[in-house]
C-alpha cells in the first residue's frame, strides 16, 4: 500500500495496463503535447510515442468512433474526454454503435473501449460543464458504467475497464482528482465490477451513493454519529452498470431505513432506480419510505452562491437520515 | 449518366479482359441482383421484416472493388449491405437466414438486413446510422497498420452520407493518420445520386462529392461506377498502394439504384419513371454481359447457364431460409455484454 491521489491512481492505471498490454493505447484531445487538461496523462507521450498516446482533433465522434474501430480489430483503446459533457457529441457512436454492435453481430465483435474522463461540479464552470451521466449511460444495455469513490477504486476499476470485453463508461470526479488514500502496490490488483462495498459499517440507517457523493457521505455520517449518536451503513455501488445492490437490501433488511444520495437532477436520475429497486425488493423490511437526497432541478449557474445552490451537501444528508429517522423507537 | 472527363475508363487488354475471373464476376454481379430480386419478392409476402434496401444497378460498385481484395481485408459499409455480403464470400444461404430473421443467419438473426456481419469473410458490419460507420473504419484501418500488417480496410457509404459530421470528424482523421502512414483505408462513395430521395444538387452545396474529400489531404478519383471494368482497374492499382503507403483513397463510384430507397418506397416522387428507365440502358450487368461477348465471345447459352445457376441458388437460399428455425429465446439475452449481462424481467 502506498498513499496516492485520485488522480494518480487513475494515470498508474493506465501506464501500468500499457506496460503490460502493447494493444492498449490512448487518445484524445490535448493529452500528449500538453500532457492532459487535468495532467492526468503528464509523461505517457515521451514514454509510449505518438502511436501509442495519440493527440486527436477536437472531435469526440471521431474519437470514440475510430476507438470503437480499433477495439473490433483487438485493440484496446482508452479515450480521454477533457470532460464527460464533451462526450454527449459521441453519443451516437457510443449508444448506436459501441453499446450494439456485438448483439447485432450475433456476438462476433469484442469492444473493449474505455471512454473515461472527469464530470460533476466544478467550480464555477457553470451550465455546459458540470454534468453528471451516470443515470444517461447506465440507462442503455451494452455498456458498463463505473464511478470510483475512492484512489484505490479508481485504479483498480480502471483496470478491469482496460482489461474486459466490453465498452465502458468511466466516470471520473474532477473534485476528487486531488483526494488521496492506500492504493495497492500491485501491479495486478483490480477490483471486479458489480461488487459493492460497505464503506462505513453502521446500524441506524443504510446510505447508498458512489463516486463524489460517497465521500460527502461518509462526512454526514461521522457528524451524524458524533452529534446525533445515529450510525449510519454506508453503501459505495462502485459501477453502476453491472449494479449491485444486495449489500444495499442487506443493509436495509438491518437498519430498516434508507437513504440514496446522487449528485445531479431528480427526475429518471440513478437515485430514484436505486430507491425503487429496493422498493421492489426489500418492502417489507422498511420503517419509512426511502429518501433520495439529489441535486436541484436546473442548469448549473456561474454564480458562486447560486452554484452551491445546486448541489447537495452534507447538511442535506443529514436531513435526509433524521426525516427516514421520523418514526425511529 | 454521362461519363464526365475526370472518371476513369476503362483500357481493354483482350487478354486480361478475357480473363475467367471476369466470368466468375459476371456470375456474382447476377447472383446478386437475383438475390435482391428474390428479398423484394419475400419482403412482399411477410417473410421478411423492418426495412430492406436493394443493391440493384449498383453491383459494379461492389464487385469491382471486393474483387480486388484479398484475405485479411475487411470492409464496413451502410444499411444497403446484402451485396458486399454476397462479394465478400458470405453464404447466400446465411445472408437470406438473416433476413428471414433465423438463428442461421450470419448475425443469428439479431441485426437484420440493416446489419449483416461476417467477421470471417472480413465483413465488420452494415450500420443503420447514416454516416456512423465512417469513423469505426477509420479506426480499425489504424488498428491494421497498428498491428504492422498490409491489410487495408474498405468503407462504402452513400452520397447521402457526406453532409454528417461523422463524414468530416472521419476523412479528417483518416487524412491525419494517414501522414504517418497509419490509416490505410479506401472510402467508396455509392454516389447514386440521392440520399434517400434527395438529390445530389438539393443535398450538397458541392455537387462534386470527390472534391469534398480532398479537403482532408485524401486523394481521390472517380469512376464510371456502371462500368466494373473501370471499377475494378482502378481498385486494382489503389489497394495494391495503399498497402505500400499505408494512406486513405477515396474512390467516388458514380451509379444508380434502380429500386427505391427502400421496400417502402414505392412511390419514388423525387425522380421519374423515363429517369430510372434511362439509366436501366447501362445497366452494370448488361455492359459487363456485352463486353464480354464482344470480345471474348460469351454466348446467349453461357449467360443462360449463370442466370439459371444464380436463380437456383437463390431458390436454395429462400428454401434454406425459410426452413431454418428462429432463434431461441435465449438469444434475447446473450450477445449484450461479454460478462454482467442483465437482470431477466419477464420470467
Amino acid at each position: 500500500m502506498s498513499e496516492k491521489s485520485y488522480r494518480d491512481a487513475i494515470r498508474e492505471a493506465m501506464m501500468e495496463e500499457m506496460d503490460r498490454d502493447p494493444n492498449v493505447l490512448i487518445m484524445g484531445e490535448d493529452i500528449g503535447v500538453y500532457e492532459g487538461t487535468f495532467r492526468i496523462t503528464a509523461g505517457m507521450l515521451k514514454k509510449y510515442g505518438g502511436k501509442r498516446v495519440i493527440d486527436t482533433p477536437i472531435a469526440e465522434a471521431g474519437m470514440v468512433g475510430t476507438a470503437v474501430g480499433m477495439a473490433m480489430l483487438g485493440l484496446r483503446p482508452i479515450v480521454e474526454m477533457m470532460t464527460m459533457n464533451f462526450a454527449i457529441v459521441a453519443a451516437d457512436q457510443i449508444l448506436n454503435h459501441a453499446a450494439k454492435v456485438r448483439y447485432f453481430s450475433g456476438g462476433q465483435v469484442d469492444v473493449p473501449v474505455v471512454i473515461r474522463g472527469p464530470q460533476g461540479a466544478g467550480v464555477q464552470l457553470s451550465a455546459q460543464h458540470s454534468q453528471t451521466f451516470e443515470s444517461f449511460y447506465a440507462h442503455f444495455p451494452g455498456i458498463k458504467v463505473v464511478a470510483p469513490a475512492t484512489p484505490a477504486d479508481a485504479k483498480g476499476l480502471l483496470k478491469t475497464s482496460i482489461r474486459g470485453r466490453d465498452p465502458v463508461i468511466f466516470l471520473e470526479s474532477a473534485a476528487l482528482y486531488g483526494m488521496k488514500g492506500e492504493v495497492p502496490d500491485d501491479p495486478n490488483f483490480t477490483v471486479p465490477f458489480g461488487v459493492s462495498r460497505i464503506a462505513r459499517e453502521g446500524s441506524d440507517v443504510t446510505i447508498v451513493s458512489y463516486s463524489r457523493m460517497l465521500q460527502m457521505s461518509l462526512i454526514a455520517a461521522e457528524k451524524l454519529s458524533q452529534d446525533e449518536g445515529i450510525e449510519c451503513e454506508v453503501i459505495d455501488l462502485r459501477t453502476l452498470r453491472p449494479l449491485d445492490l444486495e449489500p444495499a437490501y442487506a443493509s436495509v433488511t438491518k437498519t430498516h431505513r434508507c437513504v440514496v444520495v446522487q449528485e445531479q437532477w431528480k427526475p429518471f436520475g440513478a437515485a430514484a432506480e436505486i430507491a425503487a429497486s429496493i422498493t421492489e425488493t426489500v418492502f417489507d423490511e422498511l420503517d419509512a419510505p426511502v429518501a433520495r437526497v439529489t441535486g436541484e432541478d436546473v442548469p448549473m449557474p456561474y454564480a458562486r452562491n447560486l452554484e452551491l445552490l445546486a448541489t447537495p451537501h452534507e447538511q442535506h444528508v443529514i436531513a435526509a437520515v433524521k426525516k427516514v429517522m421520523y418514526n425511529h423507537g | 449518366m454521362a461519363k464526365t472527363k475526370e472518371q476513369a475508363s476503362a483500357t481493354i487488354d483482350p487478354a486480361a479482359a478475357c480473363a475467367p475471373e471476369w466470368t466468375e464476376i459476371l456470375r456474382q454481379m447476377i447472383l446478386i441482383r437475383r438475390f435482391e430480386e428474390a428479398t423484394e419478392r419475400e419482403f412482399r409476402k411477410g417473410k421478411i421484416g423492418g426495412y430492406l434496401h436493394v443493391y440493384s444497378g449498383q453491383e459494379a460498385v461492389a464487385s469491382g472493388i471486393i474483387t480486388a481484395l484479398t484475405k485479411g481485408d475487411i470492409l464496413f459499409t451502410g444499411y444497403r449491405d446484402h451485396a458486399h455480403a454476397l462479394a465478400l464470400g458470405s453464404e447466400p444461404r446465411r445472408v437470406m437466414a438473416e433476413l428471414f430473421g433465423k438463428s442461421t443467419g450470419v448475425s443469428k438473426g439479431k441485426g437484420g438486413s440493416m446489419h449483416l456481419f461476417d467477421v470471417e469473410h472480413g465483413f465488420y458490419g452494415g450500420y443503420g446510422i447514416v454516416g456512423g460507420h465512417l469513423t469505426l473504419a477509420a479506426g480499425a484501418a489504424y488498428a491494421l497498420r497498428y498491428q504492422q500488417t498490409e491489410r487495408v480496410a474498405v468503407c462504402y457509404f452513400g452520397d447521402g452520407a457526406m453532409n454528417i459530421g461523422s463524414f468530416h470528424e472521419a476523412m479528417n482523421m483518416a487524412g491525419l493518420w494517414g501522414k504517418d502512414g497509419m490509416c490505410p483505408i479506401l472510402f467508396i462513395i455509392e454516389n447514386n445520386g440521392y440520399a434517400m430521395g434527395t438529390s445530389v444538387e438539393r443535398h450538397s452545396a458541392l455537387t462534386d462529392l470527390a472534391q469534398r474529400v480532398r479537403a482532408y489531404n485524401i486523394q481521390t478519383e472517380k469512376v464510371d461506377g456502371q462500368d466494373v471494368f473501370a471499377v475494378r482497374g482502378v481498385a486494382d492499382r489503389v489497394v495494391r498502394q495503399m498497402r505500400e503507403t499505408g494512406k486513405p483513397y477515396c474512390i467516388e463510384a458514380i451509379t444508380y439504384r434502380f429500386s427505391g430507397h427502400g421496400a417502402a418506397d414505392i412511390l419514388q416522387p423525387y425522380r421519374s419513371k423515363d429517369e430510372v428507365e434511362e439509366h436501366r440502358h447501362r445497366d452494370p450487368i448488361g455492359i459487363l454481359r456485352n463486353r464480354l461477348g464482344e470480345i471474348c465471345g460469351l454466348t446467349d447459352g453461357d449467360v443462360k447457364s449463370i442466370e439459371e445457376w444464380a436463380t437456383s441458388e437463390v431458390a436454395a437460399a429462400v428454401q434454406f431460409a425459410e426452413e431454418s428455425a428462429p432463434p431461441e429465446a435465449e438469444e434475447l439475452w446473450r450477445d449484450i455484454v461479454a460478462e454482467h449481462g442483465p437482470a431477466r424481467e419477464n420470467e
